[in-house]
Formats: structure tokens, sequence, C-alpha cells
């Protein structure tokens, strides 16, 4: 749940990037870092194994400015993808406020995408959180891959395979090249601000 | 949410029984993460965001491991550098109190005076 101040008059807004492993999580969070570099008054964090995997989660605040007099800071965090770290995704999704669930198109990982959409599912239950009612943004990533001729799946049934039900917004995205990265950010944004609204005024 | 009067209570409780006292810097802060109040010194800066970000991992996977063995909790943790240790003590279910002090300053003390600290702030909680 994001954190109201009402003395500092600060708002904290966690958004997770959850998704399978390599999908470009982390990918996401450096073209950010990259591109708002001005207005990120600290380094993102990153732990990770030393083949540059992430371990635990990456971390990377920036501040949206004020609104209604609050000074509003999102909170970036990706969660390892790796099917064995489940334990460490559950606990950096505590509080969250609002998840962009990066899946990756290439033709092999369908599965593994519909896999770790589900846990995403089971995890938020246990925080007794419902996946339905949280705000949500679909990234469909590596759609870049096309043009190398990695066979990848149409964004038909990527939406078919994950958002039928969910019909969340869905972007087709190329994080290492930037490629609706931050459309992807700028409507998770919207969306979470939107729901703490009432708490807020 | 904490209203005014609490947020105000607790800031004067980490002062009086902390700051005063010499610790560098006191964090009080959810498991999400986020900060609820943080003080220092002056004697050094922190980049305090960052920080506790990486003590509610921390103490989520400490937590986690507590489990593991069949403790319900570990309920404190102590990391002790060179010039600089850091207090970790758990509030309640939701909030944590981190305090990093110099070598000047006794464990012993720190110890103590968290306590003080995390008994009033557990009073200022309960005037909802």
């Amino acid at each position: 749940m994001a954190l109201i101040n009402v003395k500092t008059k600060e708002v904290q807004i966690k958004i997770v990037y959850y998704g399978p492993g390599r999908g470009g999580k982390t990918t996401n969070l450096e073209y950010i870092n990259k591109t708002y570099r001005e207005q990120i008054k600290t380094e993102m964090v990153s732990l990770k194994t030393q083949d540059d995997r992430t371990l635990f989660f990456d971390f990377l605040p920036f501040d949206v400015g004020q609104i209604k007099g609050f000074d509003v800071t999102i909170q970036l965090y990706t969660v390892p993808g790796q099917v064995k770290y489940n334990a460490t995704r559950r606990l950096v999704l505590r509080g969250v406020d609002g998840i962009v669930f990066v899946a990756d198109v290439q033709k092999d990982q369908r599965k593994k995408n519909i896999d770790s959409l589900n846990q995403l599912y089971e995890n938020l239950g246990t925080y007794n959180l419902d996946l339905f009612k949280m705000p949500l943004v679909m990234q469909y990533n590596k759609i870049d891959l096309k043009k190398n001729n990695i066979p990848i799946i149409p964004s038909k049934i990527m939406q078919k395979d994950l958002n039928i039900n969910l019909r969340a917004p869905a972007f087709e995205a190329s994080a290492l090249k930037g490629g609706n990265v931050i459309p992807t950010l700028k409507r998770i944004i919207s969306m979470t601000l939107a729901s703490i609204q009432d708490q807020l005024f | 949410m904490l209203n005014q009067s609490q947020l105000d209570a607790i800031d004067q409780a980490i002062i009086e029984n902390l700051i005063t006292e010499g610790i560098d810097h006191v964090i009080y802060m959810d498991m999400a993460g986020n900060t609820i109040a943080k003080h220092d010194n002056g004697s050094n800066s922190l980049d305090s965001t960052a920080f506790a970000a990486l003590a509610a991992g921390n103490f989520a996977a400490v937590d986690a491991m507590a489990k593991l063995v069949g403790e319900s909790e570990f309920s404190l943790l102590f990391h002790k550098g060179e010039k600089s240790s850091i207090h970790f003590s758990k509030v309640n279910d939701d909030t944590l109190l981190i305090a990093m002090f110099n070598k000047d300053i006794s464990l012993g003390l720190v110890r103590l005076k968290v306590a003080q600290t995390i008994e009033q702030i557990d009073k200022i909680l309960a005037t909802d």
C-alpha cells in the first residue's frame, strides 16, 4: 500500500516489474534510469549474481513532482525471474501498488509467461491482494527479435494467453532499445495514482 | 495512515532517545521499504531511500530464514562495521526501526535506547 505521510507531505508508491526470467525487467529499469537520469537523485540499486542475473531485486526511485501539494516518489522494483527464486519474488511484492508484467514474446517462452503470471496471482494472494483489482500493465517484450527471424508469438496470441480475463492495457515493446518502455511506465504510473487517489483526498 | 500528531510524537521520540544520544541516522520505515520518519545528526550523508529499500529486503530475507529454522521471527539484527554499525529492530508486524551509529557508542546503549523508543512508538500507534 502506498505510504502517505501527512506531515512531510510525501507519497511513496511501489511499482513492481514482474515476469519470467530473462524477460527484460531489469532492462526496462536500466532504460528508465538512463532516460530520466536528471530526475533521479540516487543510483539504481541492483542485487545480482555474478553472471548479472537479478538475485533479489533492482530498485530505482524517482520523483514525479507534486500532486495536490504532495511530493510523489515512485519506487520501481524488479523481481528475480528465475523459477527457483519465488520466495524472494514474494518478498518484493509486499506493499505493491502497481504491477508491470513483462512477458517474453519468443515462441519457446510461451509456457514460462503463463506460469509466471499464475504464480504472480498466487503470490499476491498471500498478501490478500487480488491481481484483478491491482493496477496492471502488460508488456510484450522483445518484439524487435522478429527482424532477426527469431520466431515470436503474435500479440493476438499473447493477449489470449495472458490478458483475456485481466483486460489490462498492453504494449508491444523492445526494452533494449527503449521501444515503448516509457509509455508502459507512464501508463502504470497514471493507473496507480488513480487507484490511490481515494486514499489521498 | 498515521496522523500528524502521531508523526510528530514519533519524531520527538526518535530525536530525544536516539539522535541526542549520538546515533548518526535513524530510519523508521514500513516493511515495503517506505520511509515513515528519518533523522540524522548531520555527521554524514546517507541515501535513505535506497537504504530503506535494501533494509526491507534484508529484514524480509532474514525473517524468511527464521521460519525455515523453526523460529517465528528474528526480531533484531545487527551488522557490525569497522567505523559504523547498523541495528535493525522490529517495531510491529509492519514497521522497522533502524539505527546507524559509530564506534564511539556501545551496542548496549543502542539496544537500550532503541527498546525505549519502540515502547514509546507502540504507545503512539495505539492512540489512533
